[in-house]
């Protein structure tokens, strides 16, 4: 029998944190969706080098200490209007890679008219889309990405439709426009999907680089605590509920200039 | 027979028991612990050491990166 | 000697800002400030100084576009006027709350509400108490001319980086549409690339190099003592801005026994009021405020005891007066302190302004 103590060495190492990522607990829930996406991009902007070039705008959400947590430059935006102020650091400083971070109830909701417009621009940026159709941060309220009949805090008995309106898909809506070059949905509940979020993450990344326009990675979420459930449990309901009405894949990869997809 | 041999190391303070490296795992090799951490959390650790495969899905998945992972080939 | 030229008020700021090295402008368009972007866009500064022009999809993004491009270091504006400038609020908070530097130009005109498209003063207390949310301050210039409405600028854009801290010309339609003879400014070069990180880069998003530790920009703060830490900060701050930025020009205030205190617009019809008042055989003297904030106090406080009154002439219910009255306060001394305006983009005329004088001040007197 091999010791552990054989095993764990230097060289035999496959898997481990990224230096971007700063060396402190994250103060997400357990199992949140946050956590993982965080990681990607610290992973992506350290193996591709581009910690010097790379300026993070975080949200008004859960998400609003991404600056803690990844070792680059940021600016905290207000609700909402990360992808404006991505837009005004980008054109000013047009070789630096440029993303913003934003959950749904900010990029969805406040923030809605802003991401239209920084997509529509094709302003050179990536938008990381976290959707977990709720709003995380003040406890669990309707988003607009909140599923029909599902329980938030502010829909105690269910989303209403005639009352609340219908889930809003803003990929689908982002894919339409001229501005975005790569537009897809991704989720990151499994291995292989965060390694296929991952790779996604990493062509939005490289489409700013190439300067293609706006790049936009929607990726499918928990808030288990928002929806009171177990991580694994809430892994689950997102796969029987949101996939179903927000499905996964690529909407468009292209060029910028081209309305609709042409994948 | 598997021909790797892999360890999985959990920083067991930053763990905070979400389990989905637990689901994630192929072999089974990990489980939350029946102790906690100083911030109360179970934390997750390698109760079947023997069947790890170093598939490093734990790590992937883990929102904490709070998982190192090992492989050998043997 | 500079370039002479005939010139709007509005267009004069764009083409100070174009001259003055600025790297980038946001706005969107209203009444009765368009010319300032319009005139930025025909003459298309990237070409010519690599300077960024915008048209933003609304006044939210546009003050958000300033908050993430001052972040990067760099020489920012936007310019709107007051309904804009209320959308911008909470974007010019969160500017001040993040200590980064730019240009606000507020062209102001009469409200509440959509009001009207003519000239008013009616933001003085948006502008000077703050506007938006939390305990913050802009440095504010008040323009009277359309050769301020020149100089302003690179002196805004010197304020804003000294403090580090957003800077307002708040000035009205009546100077933005005006057309006068202006000395324009030479050409200043942008600041390269270098340049920003060698200045700059200790607090701004130049890129995190291996040399220093990431900056972060954000007003965020949860932790109750640092952020008070932090208000305390910024509070001293603006009291460094009241001891060393006060401006005004006291026109004839040596042997006045009555000052009129206006600024912009206002300003002009004083100085006219107040010839008119001297060849009545009254002693007026006019003081105008330069910085709104700073409010330049210390003069009126040295003033105050050698006077028997003040009329702050403003186009607007009475706001300024109200820092008027503080500043006498703080004398110690009883003066009276009046207060005349006119409202819904109407300009008061000289006559009024001394009918004002002599009802208010002086006839209570005999
Ligand atoms: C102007 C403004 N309105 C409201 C809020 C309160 N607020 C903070 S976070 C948030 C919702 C965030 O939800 P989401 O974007 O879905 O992100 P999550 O927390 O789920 O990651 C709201 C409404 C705010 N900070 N600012």
């Amino acid at each position: 029998m091999m010791d552990i103590k054989e095993i764990v060495k230097p060289e035999n190492l496959v898997y481990g944190k990224s230096e971007l990522l700063i060396d402190t607990i994250m103060h997400y829930c357990p199992g949140c969706t946050h956590g993982v996406v965080h990681k990607l991009m610290a992973e992506l902007i350290d193996e591709m080098g581009l910690q010097e070039k790379s300026v993070g705008v975080a949200p008004v959400g859960c998400a609003v200490f991404a600056y803690n947590y990844i070792d680059i430059d940021w600016q905290e935006a207000a609700h909402g209007r990360a992808p404006a102020i991505a837009t005004g650091i980008s054109r000013l400083n047009p070789e630096k890679f440029v993303f913003t971070y934003q959950g749904d109830g900010d990029l969805a909701s406040i923030g809605a008219g802003e991401i239209i417009h920084a997509c529509n621009r094709g302003e050179n940026i990536l938008v990381v889309f976290i959707n977990n159709g709720i709003y995380g941060m003040t406890g669990g309220q309707m988003a607009p990405t909140t599923l029909e009949d599902m329980v938030t805090s502010t829909t105690p008995c269910g989303r209403d439709v005639d009352l609340n309106g219908y889930p809003l898909k803003m990929t689908e809506l982002v894919a339409q426009l001229p501005g975005t070059s790569y537009v897809t949905r991704q989720s990151a509940q499994t291995a292989p999907a965060v390694r296929k979020c991952k790779r996604a993450l990493k062509k939005g990344i490289r489409n700013v680089l190439d300067r293609k326009g706006t790049s936009f990675v929607e990726v499918v979420s928990t808030c288990n605590s928002g929806w009171k459930m177990s991580p694994a449990k809430a892994n689950k309901w997102m796969e029987e509920n949101m996939f179903p009405y927000y499905p996964l894949g690529d909407l468009k990869d292209g060029e910028k200039g081209n309305p609709v997809s042409n994948n | 027979m598997a021909k790797v041999r892999g360890a999985v190391v959990v920083d067991t303070e930053v763990c905070k028991g979400c389990e989905l490296c637990v689901e994630s795992c192929p072999e089974g090799v990990l489980a939350l612990h029946l102790e906690v951490n100083s911030r109360g959390y179970h934390y997750s650790y390698m109760k079947n050491p023997e069947a790890c495969i170093g598939c490093a899905n734990c790590g992937v998945v883990c929102p904490d990166t709070c998982i190192t992972v090992y492989r050998v080939k043997l | 000697m500079g370039e002479l030229r005939l010139m709007k008020g509005n267009e004069v700021l764009a083409e100070a800002v174009i001259r003055c090295g600025c790297d980038g402008y946001f706005g969107y368009p209203i009444t009765p400030q368009s010319e300032i972007m319009e005139k930025l866009m025909e003459r298309q500064p990237w070409t010519e100084t690599g300077m960024v022009v915008l048209q933003a999809e609304s006044e939210v993004a546009a003050i958000n576009m300033v908050y993430g491009a001052a972040g990067t270091g760099k020489k920012v504006m936007t310019s709107s006027s007051s309904p804009g400038v209320s959308l911008m609020a909470e974007g010019i908070s969160y500017i001040a709350g993040a200590e980064l530097p730019c240009l606000i130009v507020n062209v102001q005109r009469g409200g509440p509400g959509l009001g009207t498209i003519q000239p008013s003063q009616a933001d003085y207390f948006q502008s000077v108490k703050g506007g938006g949310h939390g305990d913050y301050k802009m440095l504010v210039l008040a323009p009277s001319s359309v050769q301020e409405m020149n100089d302003f600028v690179d002196l805004a854009f010197e304020l804003a980086f000294k403090y580090r801290n957003p800077a307002m010309i708040l000035t009205d339609g009546a100077i933005g549409q005006m057309m006068e003879k202006v000395e324009l400014s030479d050409y200043k070069k942008r600041w390269t690339e270098e340049e920003v990180v060698e200045k700059n880069g200790s607090w701004a998003t130049t890129g995190k190099p291996a040399s220093r530790q990431r900056n972060v920009i954000t007003s965020l703060e949860l932790d109750s003592d640092k952020m008070e830490q932090n208000n305390l900060r910024f509070q001293a701050k603006y009291r460094r801005m009241e001891a060393e930025e006060q401006r005004y020009e006291a026109i004839q205030c040596d042997d006045a026994e009555y000052i009129f205190v206006a600024y912009g617009t206002s300003a002009r019809v004083c100085q006219k009021a107040m010839e008119i008042a001297r060849d009545k055989g009254l002693k007026v003297g006019l003081l105008r405020p330069i910085t709104l904030f700073p409010f330049p106090k210390n003069i009126v406080k040295e003033l105050a005891p050698k006077v028997k009154g003040f009329l702050s002439v403003e186009m607007n219910a009475g706001q300024m007066v109200e820092d008027i009255k503080q500043a006498v306060y703080e004398t110690q001394i009883y003066r009276k302190v009046e207060f005349f305006g006119r409202m819904g983009g109407i300009i008061p005329s000289p006559g009024e302004v001394v009918d004002a004088l002599e009802q208010k001040l002086i006839g209570e007197e005999k």
